[in-house]
């Protein structure tokens, strides 16, 4: 069975060696074809990030008005650490949270579409990708309606037992929660559907002839062979909630801000650049460190 | 005499000193990455002042008929059955020839400045002959010199009408950079469906029907200014000491969960919809949710309110001055004046346009909030013109309390 499994996982990436490059200047085509995504990575993300770790070590005593002088204060990291740890961790919490819930919505969706939907399939991934045709400004603004203190959902929390009257939604880490998981739920579902649409029926059937039963063949034979897809859903879903502000700005309060709100101020309303420059790298290192260790604990080489 | 390396030597060192070393060409290629990048980092940033009498350019005004305006959304008056139509500035162009380019791109005071900071920083043109701006960003914009001193004798509508409270403001003390385009009061709103009265800032802060159902602006200067008033104190003249007062009351009303959020523009649906019950809002929007709904109120405090504007500033660089002040005064013409008001409803900073309102609308012209009482301008502050130090321990301070 696993070595069964571990040819079919191998088969989509495994193709036969390309032959021998029959004449020399072709040597530099594949080259040519990475020029314009090179260039266009070394312009918006390569120079852009050289000058923001640049920023990020500036006297802070410096201001706009008189200007930074480059002091290579690596103690900016230190403070904004300090003054901020709250703010990363809860971001990285509230992603985590985010994260998974959309892991376990996202997966029986996906897996009905991509098994079970039939005719239907089209029309069920356009409704999954239909949110995307409002922007995300709108989409977060509806959830306020929902979530509002007025209205149905809230309502009926209210009148269970043990719900106090004053018991709201909206301005809770609930809320934020919640807008989180609508708002990349996409992520998470399209890249879990790509894996199950392509999963082998026929080693279902072999694992139901060797006597496995349903929740066994889950185990043993769909959820490995879906394990890219699950981790594709993850980071794509992980990564951009860890950095969103919009959902916490709009559905939180002071009290459940994220890392994003802060860099936000940080840039646009303090003026503090060189902190809010060391508050990006540390949101990306807090993202890389996280990644990677959870890449390693999963154990695959089939995604990166 | 020269010597033989001794032997005792590392062969990296040996190779080293008999120049056979031989970098590959990754390493060559590593060092010059890590070169650029240490090269690109290892420079400052220059300061940003700037010299407006230094920095401006050539007026064409005469030669060149035309004008660039950045202004606020929904903040001029349009026909009732056609939103592109424009009555007041078509009877401008019809009036001065000059062509107007009506930008609507003013957002956010901080996102603007996000977006012209670097070239106004650099001394380049942003291609706009009239920028809007609320009190503290156009007070930051003239202390970075970067707009134009405008030609008084080119304004004499603004000389003669000009609201008497809104002269010899303490960042422009001469109307000298800034013409203000509309004006507006920071005061208390509630939703009288979902609660009683709410009369003072106090009441905002602790009162405990309110607690989670109260928002207040993120605008530093609204919300610390009316807690500053509330406490005795004037926010036109006051001390780093009074100020962290006012904080540590605001935080002690966040602490306690009273304060649901800090808000831009979007408190106004929440009002509307009941799921705050009162806060610090705008007196313009609180006149257009009244309309709606004649349970949603705004309360001048009786210890004073907080009085902004949105003013007029010609920026470094632009190429139309003078059609920028004939612009300018136009809109203090009182019966202009009196049209715009009647559609934008907020405070209208032109004396003489209360009359002309009562033949527009007689209603609106006893609008306490767009035409107040003397009473209550003189009970209204403007927020103390802050130096840069003092703007950041401030905005850093109340950051901090508004959670970012």
């Amino acid at each position: 069975m696993t070595a069964f499994v571990g040819t079919t996982a191998a088969a989509p990436g495994g193709t036969a060696p390309p032959p021998p490059p029959p004449a020399r200047r072709r040597r530099w085509l594949p080259y040519l074809l990475l020029l314009p995504g090179g260039l266009w990575l070394l312009l918006f993300f390569v120079v852009p990030s050289v000058q923001l770790a640049g920023t990020s070590l500036y006297d802070r005593s410096g201001s706009l008005e008189l200007g930074y002088s480059q002091a290579f204060a690596f103690g900016n990291y230190g403070d904004a650490i300090i003054a901020y740890w709250p703010h990363l961790v809860r971001s990285a919490l509230y992603a985590g949270i985010a994260t998974i819930i959309c892991a376990v919505l996202g997966y029986p969706l996906a897996y009905f579409i991509a098994q079970k939907s039939g005719r239907w399939r089209n029309l069920l991934l356009v409704c999954v990708i239909a949110p995307f045709f409002t922007t995300f400004l709108v989409r977060t603004l509806a959830w306020k309606s929902i979530l509002s203190d007025n209205g149905p959902v809230t309502g009926f929390f209210r009148s269970l037992p043990f719900f106090p009257d004053d018991f709201r939604l909206l301005a809770t880490p609930v809320a934020v929660v919640c807008g989180l998981v609508y708002n990349f739920l996409p992520f998470m579902v399209l890249p879990l559907y790509a894996t199950l649409e392509r999963l082998d029926g026929r080693l279902l059937e072999a694992a139901g002839d060797l006597y496995a039963k349903p929740a066994t063949v889950f185990r043993r034979v769909t959820l490995p062979l879906s394990m890219p897809g699950v981790i594709a859903g993850t980071l794509l879903t992980f990564i951009p909630a860890a950095g969103d502000y919009i959902n916490a700005e709009l559905l939180g309060t002071p009290g459940e801000y994220m890392i994003g709100n802060v860099i936000d101020s940080a840039f646009l309303v303090r003026l503090d650049y060189p902190q809010a420059a060391a508050l990006s790298f540390l949101l990306m290192a807090t993202i890389l460190v996280m990644v990677f260790s959870y890449i390693r604990a999963a154990g695959t080489d089939e995604v990166v | 005499m020269r010597t033989r390396a001794p032997t005792s030597l590392s062969p990296e060192a040996t190779a080293l000193l008999t120049g056979q070393t031989r970098f590959s060409r990754r390493t060559v290629l590593r060092g010059l990455v890590a070169a650029t990048a240490l090269a690109a980092t290892s420079c400052g940033m220059p300061g940003t002042r700037q010299d407006p009498a230094a920095c401006r350019s050539a007026d064409e005004s005469a030669s060149d008929k035309s004008l660039v305006i950045s202004n606020w959304p929904l903040y001029i008056d349009v026909a009732e059955d056609d939103e592109s139509v424009r009555p007041t500035l078509d009877a401008f162009v019809a009036q001065s020839g000059i062509q107007v380019t009506y930008q609507e791109d003013v957002n956010d005071n901080n996102e603007f400045f996000g977006k012209v900071r670097n070239q106004l920083s650099t001394c380049q043109t942003i291609d706009r002959d009239i920028i809007v701006l609320t009190d503290w960003m156009a007070a930051r914009m003239i202390r970075l010199g970067w707009v134009q001193p405008l030609q008084k004798d080119k304004l004499p509508n603004v000389e003669a009408n000009l609201l008497p409270s809104l002269r010899g403001r303490p960042w422009d003390k001469n109307t000298e950079y800034a013409v203000p385009w509309q004006t507006g009061l920071a005061g208390i709103a509630y939703n009288g469906n979902v609660t009683g009265e709410v009369r003072t800032m106090d009441e905002l802060l602790t009162r405990p029907d309110l607690k989670g159902k109260v928002t207040m602006l993120s605008e530093m200067r609204d919300t610390v200014g009316l807690i500053l008033l509330q406490m005795g104190h004037d926010p036109s003249d006051f001390t780093e000491e009074q100020f962290n007062e006012a904080l540590n009351k605001l935080q002690r009303a966040v602490d306690d969960g009273q304060i649901r959020r800090f808000t831009g523009n979007d408190y106004a649906q929440d009002l509307a919809k009941g799921d705050i019950a009162a806060c610090v809002g705008w007196s313009g929007d609180v006149i257009q949710l009244n309309f709606e709904d004649e349970n949603i109120k705004f309360v001048t405090p009786e210890s004073g309110v907080m009085l902004w504007s949105d003013n007029m500033q010609v920026p470094n660089r632009a190429t139309h001055q003078t059609n920028a002040e004939a612009l300018m005064n136009f809109y203090y013409e009182p019966e202009v004046a009196a049209e715009l008001a009647a559609y934008v409803n907020f405070i209208c900073p032109v004396q003489g346009a209360q009359d002309a309102m009562a033949a527009i609308d007689p209603e609106l012209a006893e609008n306490e909030l767009i035409f107040p009482s003397e009473s209550t301008l003189s009970s209204a502050k403007v927020f103390m013109a802050l130096n840069e130090a003092q703007e950041r321990i401030f905005e850093q301070g109340f950051q901090q309390v508004i959670g970012a």
